[in-house]
């Protein structure tokens, strides 16, 4: 058995070590909102924070983030960060599929977490690593300036 | 256009077609014959608890004052769900927050697509252009009944009665009720046998903002797809394929698969191995952990290069006519000059971020099947024919779709069947959740047939363009399938989309085709389908003429379209919006800079784009800007208009810029995001959008913003840097200085 601390929730899974952390959520705690979408971590599907640092969970072994801090899309609305990003997504109507936004609000909030004032290139350089099919992009950028502009 | 709907009053559900609009006719076997009336948004008629007013197919009113639109067509990011509920909530007079929205079941005989005959679907970009009368006439009618229900209950004329926001008022007697107050009343009363529909003028959501109704749950993780179920009992399901379409399994050792915890059963279909496991990741150890041996004996083993050079060969021989104008020969027998052109065009993969799955249930009456559903019909008929079932046993739940562009319509149902197959070899012990990884998605096929054309032009002396002749080579999407019959004098009709309806005034054109049928690669329609390649044939080769007969690009376009006022509208605006003819601020040292055109109608909707580059020395370039211009008719949603041709835009530019499945001796050697990369934030160009206002009926938005794109950036680079591109994706080694 792994303890794993999932947004603020002491939770124990029988998954063996080297299970990636997005399948544990996804099928075992059935937290869904975090997505499958390359498995190579090429795409940021399915992005979560790890102490508080974005990574992809596609690649991160379960074993290797036990009794560290997770916090998935379900878990991160709590934070006034995320709460601005989730609300400026909600103004300008980013989604379209909606399939990558999960990891695409999940990037934007720790890039806002450590950079409460962005450039275009800023947002460019942390947003590289999640692809959206549905090319998004323009509305991405703009509400992440919206959001900063809330939090300033 | 009449604003007068007769409704014609058949158990209280049908509704008279109102429009004639683009007929594309399905043909398919009567596979409705016995369909069960099941409630709205219920699949294969499950029982549910009776809702206070149901006054058609399409919405629903509960005592708590929601309005539930029904929506026949499936949300896969281009809007619709939105679209649809906006033309209900119009002529309801709805408030727009008492809105939800809701998928239909499989039912072709009320969710039918009226574009499509007896078929129910989502694609063409037809999903609003089809409903455009059909649903503001179930919002009308609903309006009516409540009206009615207040009328009788205040016992005041109906006529005092006014609706506004979800609110029915009687001004003079100063009463009032909700919606849900009089929706049990509302029920009681009659369908109208007619309603009048609101003039444009009147219109309060239709042309402004109305906010998606996805948006939230999409920001959350609470929006539900296909690879979100989770049944009780369920198994997830990897399969093994084979290397080269065409292949089968011809043995399989499983021990070692079996023996990886969590592996349940591992089964072989037609397609395949499949390995059934209790989760995702054991599937896929036990998949990796299985030894299988494959028949290729009737396996397709060309490569790219060898498939090109057969196309080549074929162009030089004539192929069958799709248009044929004045005398295309006698232009080319003396004229002034000739210009010619040969492209190539790669297959392609659609690539959703949801890589294809499907969950399957069975059960002694029939199969329940989770999909992100995009073609109803089809599937019921595929997967009945495989269970021996009646196709109304095969009940569908409509999920949202993490993207298709395409390839969750496949006409030979691929992997869903795939899915039916699995449940019935394991004999529906359990459902089954069958689940691609990337790499299974992006080997699949049924992809974007590769095309090769050739066009010529034959120029004046005063340099007019008389003479226009475009053959084209390419596998064709409808032979074959259920849609044959489509098919008219050998040509298909999406294979030459785009080019045999080119919209320039030329006196003597030939446009013809051959559709190589002995190439085993299945191919299918992907974003905006021929005009993905006759797009940017026909377009780079006219800004050629233009360039070579010493004409601006834009002025020459518009000379040639003196019959077709929309192309020239568009064309005229993106122009203006993008300052054509005025200089581009110079780029940085050794920099060249360019601005290009294309204008296109696809899907009866009209987009013109220009496009901004910046080509650096070494050949590598970034799109800096581009420019669209838009006429969809009546832009229901305008800023979801915006959305789907800035998203369009990105599509595009996919395919320009990186797009291309290869084949080595049959084998696909693309596999995930690293070598089939769609862009990415970094790659994408500002992009602006501006509509024509417009009275026409609305027209599809969910394709046409994708063809103009790869034209307009390879003119663009044609203009900084005299080169001109003919193969895509862009190879940027063309474009050094």
């Amino acid at each position: 058995m792994i303890t794993l601390d999932v947004n603020g929730t002491s939770t124990s899974v029988d998954a063996d070590p080297d299970t990636p952390l997005l399948w544990v959520l996804r099928d075992t705690l059935q937290l869904t909102g975090t997505k499958f979408g390359c498995g190579m971590s090429l795409c940021g599907a399915c992005t979560v924070h790890l102490d508080g640092q974005p990574v992809r969970s596609c690649i991160t072994p379960v074993s290797a983030v036990a009794g560290r801090k997770i916090v998935t899309i379900e878990g991160v609305g709590q934070g006034r960060v995320a709460g601005a990003v989730q609300e400026a997504w909600r103004r300008l109507d980013v989604v379209q599929c909606g399939y990558c936004q999960s990891g695409q609000i999940m990037s934007a909030v720790a890039l806002l977490e450590h950079n409460r004032a962005p450039s275009d290139a800023d947002i460019d350089n942390a947003m590289a690593g999640n692809i959206c099919r549905c090319a998004t992009y323009v509305r991405i950028r703009a509400a992440i300036h919206e959001a900063a502009k809330s939090l300033a | 256009m009449s604003n007068t709907i007769r409704i014609e009053n058949e158990s209280r559900r049908r509704f008279l077609k109102g429009m004639a609009g683009l007929m594309l006719a399905v043909y398919l076997p009567d596979v409705l014959g016995a369909t069960t009336a099941a409630g709205p948004g219920v699949a294969g008629g499950q029982a549910t608890e009776v809702p206070p007013f149901e006054p058609n197919a399409f919405l629903r009113i509960g005592t708590d004052d929601t309005v539930t639109v029904i929506a026949k067509h499936i949300e896969m990011g281009q809007g619709t769900y939105t679209g649809l509920a906006t033309l209900v909530a119009e002529e309801l007079d709805a408030a727009w927050s008492q809105v939800r929205v809701e998928g239909a079941p499989a039912d072709a005989r009320r969710y039918n697509n009226l574009f499509w005959g007896p078929t129910q679907g989502t694609g063409g970009s037809t999903a609003i252009a089809n409903s455009w009368e059909q649903l503001r006439t179930a919002g009308a009618s609903a309006r009516a009944m409540l009206v009615a229900a207040a009328a009788q209950r205040w016992q005041v004329p109906a006529a005092e009665i006014d609706v506004s926001e979800g609110v029915v008022t009687h001004a003079p007697s100063q009463r009032k009720a909700s919606f849900g107050e009089l929706a049990q009343a509302a029920a009681e009363q009659p369908v109208p046998a007619e309603v009048r529909l609101k003039e444009p003028k009147d219109f309060k959501l239709i042309g402004k903002r109305a906010p998606r109704k996805d948006t939230a749950d999409k920001t959350t993780g609470k929006a539900r797809f296909t690879q979100d179920v989770h049944l009780p009992g369920m198994l997830t399901a990897v399969v093994a394929h084979p290397p080269r379409f065409g292949g089968k399994v011809k043995a399989f050792d499983a021990t070692r698969a079996k023996e990886v915890r969590g592996v349940v059963e591992v089964v072989q279909i037609p397609t395949g191995v499949a390995v059934l496991a209790r989760d995702t990741w054991s599937a896929k150890k036990g998949r990796d952990a299985l030894q299988v041996e494959w028949d290729e004996s009737n396996a397709f083993r060309l490569g790219s290069d060898a498939i090109f050079a057969r196309y080549r060969e074929l162009a030089k021989t004539p192929g069958a006519v799709a248009r044929r104008e004045g005398d295309p020969d006698a232009a080319f027998a003396a004229p002034a000059r000739v210009l010619s052109a040969a492209y190539d065009f790669p297959y392609l993969a659609h690539a959703a971020m949801e890589p294809m799955n499907c969950v399957v249930q069975l059960s002694a009456d029939g199969c329940e099947i989770w999909n992100g559903e995009q073609f109803q019909t089809v599937d019921q008929m595929n997967v009945a024919t495989l269970l021996g079932l009646k196709p109304e046993q095969v009940a569908i739940h409509m999920l949202y779709a993490g993207g298709s562009f395409g390839r969750r319509a496949c006409k030979d149902s691929d992997y869903v069947l795939e899915a039916a197959n699995i449940a019935k070899a394991i004999d529906g012990r359990a459902p089954v959740k069958l689940v691609w990884l990337r790499e299974d998605d992006t080997r699949a096929g049924y992809y974007r047939p590769a095309f090769h054309h050739v066009l010529e032009a034959a120029l004046d002396a005063q340099g007019r363009l008389v003479g226009w002749r475009h053959r084209l080579v390419g596998q064709s999407i409808l032979a074959g399938s259920p849609f044959a019959a489509m098919l008219k004098d050998g040509i298909d009709p999406v294979s030459v989309e785009g080019a045999a309806n080119l919209p320039y005034a030329v006196p003597n054109l030939l446009v013809d085709l051959h559709s190589p049928a002995d190439i085993g690669v299945p191919v299918l329609w992907w974003r905006s389908v021929g005009s993905t390649h006759t797009a940017y044939s026909t377009e780079t080769f006219l800004d050629e003429i233009a360039v070579a007969a010493g004409e601006d690009p834009v002025a020459f376009r518009l000379a040639l379209l003196e019959h077709h006022p929309r192309h020239a509208g568009v064309l005229q605006l993106a122009a203006d919006k993008a300052g054509w003819g005025t200089p581009l601020a110079p780029g940085a040292n050794g920099e060249r800079r360019g601005r290009g055109v294309a204008v296109h109608e696809s899907f009866n909707s009209y987009v013109a784009q220009v496009a901004e580059v910046t080509v650096r020395p070494d050949g590598s370039f970034r799109v800096d800007r581009i420019v669209c211009a838009v006429d969809c008719g009546i832009a229901v949603n305008p800023d979801n208009v915006r959305s789907q041709v800035e998203g369009g835009v990105g599509f595009g530019l996919s395919a320009a810029l990186h797009g291309a499945i290869t084949l080595k001796d049959g084998v696909v050697e693309q596999s995930n995001f690293h070598d089939y990369a769609p862009i990415r934030i970094n790659e994408m160009p500002q992009v602006e959008v501006h509509i024509v206002a417009s009275a026409e009926k609305p027209t599809g938005i969910g394709e046409p913003g994708v063809p103009p794109v790869a034209p307009a950036v390879a003119n663009a680079l044609a203009a900084a840097t005299g080169k001109r591109v003919r193969r895509l994706p862009i190879a940027t080694d063309e474009l050094k200085a």
